[in-house]
């Protein structure tokens, strides 16, 4: 499959990202939607005493799953098979793609229904699928809103952020069959939804879904969703195929009470999740028929081996680094050119790829380093550390290499770092006079130092240096 | 007490004026800075933009030119925070030396001005200096301190982040600077020099807005109708 898989920037990120700044539209939808989750979260985060403590619990409880991910898959194949799963591996997006489409076709249908789910997202399942003439139905509400509009999920976990209320409208006005509302009201359009889903959800035989966890102790997978569609799609259908991540294993039954806590609080605000559902295996009687897991590694193992990098495969896909993330929260999520945008984003993409796929090593530098996200992130992956260890580890341009060499090589020399200082004083000088009417600031700068002066003076070096002022009034 | 400050080289070239506030605060207090020649640049800028190998090469002459200084202080939080992580000198950032070494929040100084404060992402995240800044603001006689709206969103400076998505950069400075300008203040304080070029060069295009400063000149600063 030659197609470029969807967490690859096909536009470097500063260029996608100019973009997005200029649609007035979308930075107004994107700062009222994360200022709204971003408080609801802390409100009920401050509420739990012991957050600290569930975090770190949960951080090591996922860095044990990192360590022993062969053996946890294996555990996990072993106790799901027995209760009566099929387990699949695929090694990467076109060996799932493939697994997946000949589940589907081996069931003779045309059409399936889905659980909103990242690592179809990850793979481009429903692109595949398209291709093998299945089509596939998302039935989460803002995953079918971005269905409908042809267009790609823009968060983790609101996929239709970027929309508002009257765009969603008409939206379904043009693309939901038998839509007739001229509200927009929230509740009108969800009750719409609902009521185009249902007869979808009732003729359908096959469903797909990912999973938020994995038990290996107990081969059950567990689905966190808020809407109940999910719950639908997972009982109804006599065939369910689920792709999962292999870091979404937990080693025990018991270590789900932490997860379950941390997350809901995390991503969507609540105190508890509204349908959590935890399967294992077939039971005959009672939900589908045949269960197919799909144990996805696609890079996964090789992010494992790097001492630095593989803390974000703690990540539970909660999606609060998004929501505190000033570069998010003015950009979008289309700009980061994955499924997976944001801060997580920009340490998963490149790592998952490779850092010389498409433009994903401009993503490392899609952050000012502020710490928002590691502060609010459940698992406390640290970003921002991730963030300069991939710069630290990917392509560089020549001649900022250079300069930074230079620079290096000036600074650590005292008599060289001196004389630099007064070589920039006597340069700054003309400057200083041309500029005195404008509080000895710079308005415009040369290339490429325009790209400060296109948003702010700069200033100029001082007449007298620090250490110049030091030695004449002190070293005497 | 002997301090060894540590004044960063975007200070030494650009605002020595902070350097020497810092100076005048502690010798005012009664205690003995030393400047140690052999320092330059921490390092962060070199670490932050990828270029780990200059990055050591500078922590390394930067903790070799405080060799033997028991107490180190520094004007810039994000200098601190990375000195902290890379170095083993005992560097502390200001408002630490004085509240918690110190142990003053008067430092008898007199700004009659009406200031807002931006506690800096290093200062608010990584070092965690809490209300130490605003502390010492609040015991400055005839300061008016007004509250800044959204204090804790970053102004979009991050380093080269500036320069390589300066489109972002720029969006985000716009915010602050409107939240500045929204307090009616004088002055916008900070803990960085460098978060403070930037926000000062945005407000300097706005008329009216607040003028950028250091919270160290505040702190320097004592006569009547001081400004630094």
């Amino acid at each position: 499959m030659s197609r470029q898989l969807p967490i690859v920037a096909v536009t470097p990120f500063p260029r996608a990202a100019a973009g997005a700044l200029r649609d007035a539209q979308l930075r107004a939808n994107l700062g009222r939607a994360t200022r709204t989750i971003r408080d609801k979260r802390a409100a009920v985060v401050a509420e739990v005493p012991d957050w600290d403590r569930l975090r770190d619990r949960a951080a090591r409880v996922k860095d044990d799953v990192i360590d022993r991910l062969p053996e946890l898959v294996a555990q996990f194949a072993r106790a799901a098979t027995a209760a009566g799963a099929t387990v699949h591996h695929a090694v990467d997006a076109a060996a799932a793609n493939t697994v997946v489409t000949e589940l589907v076709r081996a069931q003779g249908v045309d059409r399936v229904v889905k659980v909103k789910s990242m690592a179809t997202q990850e793979i481009g399942l429903n692109e595949a699928l398209a291709a093998a003439g299945v089509t596939a139905v998302e039935t989460d509400l803002a995953e079918l809103i971005v269905q409908l509009a042809d267009d790609t999920p823009s968060h983790i976990l609101v996929p239709a952020i970027h929309y508002n209320r009257g765009q969603i409208r008409e939206l379904f006005a043009r693309r939901m069959p038998g839509f007739h509302a001229d509200s927009d009201d929230p509740a009108v359009l969800a009750g719409a939804a609902r009521e185009y889903l249902r007869r979808t959800f009732l003729a359908a035989r096959v469903a797909i879904c990912g999973a938020n966890f994995a038990v290996a102790e107990t081969g059950s997978l567990v689905v966190v969703e808020s809407e109940g569609n999910g719950r639908m799609c997972l009982t109804l259908p006599d065939t369910l195929i689920a792709v999962v991540g292999v870091e979404k294993l937990l080693p025990r039954f018991a270590d789900l009470g932490d997860f379950l806590r941390l997350l809901p609080r995390s991503s969507t605000g609540e105190r508890m999740n509204p349908y959590t559902s935890i399967f294992t295996g077939v039971t005959p009687g009672d939900g589908p028929r045949r269960l197919h897991v799909v144990l996805l590694d696609n890079g996964r193992r090789r992010m494992a081996a790097d001492p630095v990098g593989r803390a974000a495969l703690r990540c539970i896909r909660c999606s609060a680094c998004l929501n505190v993330c000033p570069v998010y929260e003015r950009v979008g999520g289309h700009a980061y050119g994955s499924v997976y945008p944001g801060p997580i984003g920009a340490i998963l993409s490149p790592q998952l790829t490779g850092q010389d796929a498409g433009h994903n090593a401009t993503l490392p530098y899609a952050s000012t380093l502020c710490g928002a996200c590691y502060d609010v992130c459940p698992v406390k992956i640290d970003i921002p550390a991730i963030l300069v260890h991939l710069r630290q580890t990917g392509p560089k341009p020549a001649a900022e290499r250079a300069a930074m060499a230079w620079l290096a090589w000036t600074m650590r020399d005292r008599r060289r770092w001196r004389a630099a200082l007064r070589t920039a004083r006597a340069g700054g000088r003309p400057l200083r006079v041309l500029t005195r009417r404008h509080g000895g600031r710079l308005r415009r700068a040369p290339w490429p130092l325009s790209a400060w002066t296109a948003h702010r003076d700069a200033p100029l070096p001082a007449a007298e240096s620090f250490r110049d002022w030091w030695h004449r009034t002190h070293d005497s | 007490m002997r301090i060894a400050l540590f004044v960063t080289c975007l200070n030494d070239a650009f605002f020595p004026r902070v350097g020497i506030a810092t100076v005048t605060v502690l010798e005012r207090l009664g205690h003995t800075v030393t400047f140690p020649a052999g320092q330059s640049c921490c390092g962060q800028l070199h670490a932050n933009t990828g270029y780990p190998d200059p990055a050591r090469v500078l922590e390394r002459s930067t903790e070799a030119a405080f060799a033997g200084h028991d107490v180190v202080v520094s004007p810039s939080g994000s200098c601190v925070a990375h000195l902290r992580a890379h170095t083993r000198l005992p560097v502390h950032e200001l408002s630490e030396l004085l509240v918690d070494v110190l142990a003053v929040t008067d430092v008898g100084a007199r700004f009659p001005h009406r200031v807002t404060y931006h506690p800096t992402c290093h200062g608010l995240r990584m070092l965690r200096l809490g209300d130490r800044p605003r502390r010492l603001l609040g015991a400055v006689r005839d300061l008016e301190l007004l509250d800044l709206p959204e204090p804790e969103q970053c102004c979009g400076f991050g380093g080269t982040f500036a320069l390589k998505n300066a489109a972002v950069s720029g969006a985000m400075l716009d915010d602050k600077c409107a939240h500045a300008v929204a307090t009616g203040a004088d002055y916008l304080a900070a803990a960085d020099s460098s978060c403070l070029a930037h926000i000062g060069g945005g407000l300097a295009r706005r008329p009216g807005a607040p003028r950028p400063v250091h919270y160290a000149e505040i702190l320097a600063a004592t006569g009547p109708g001081t400004g630094p």
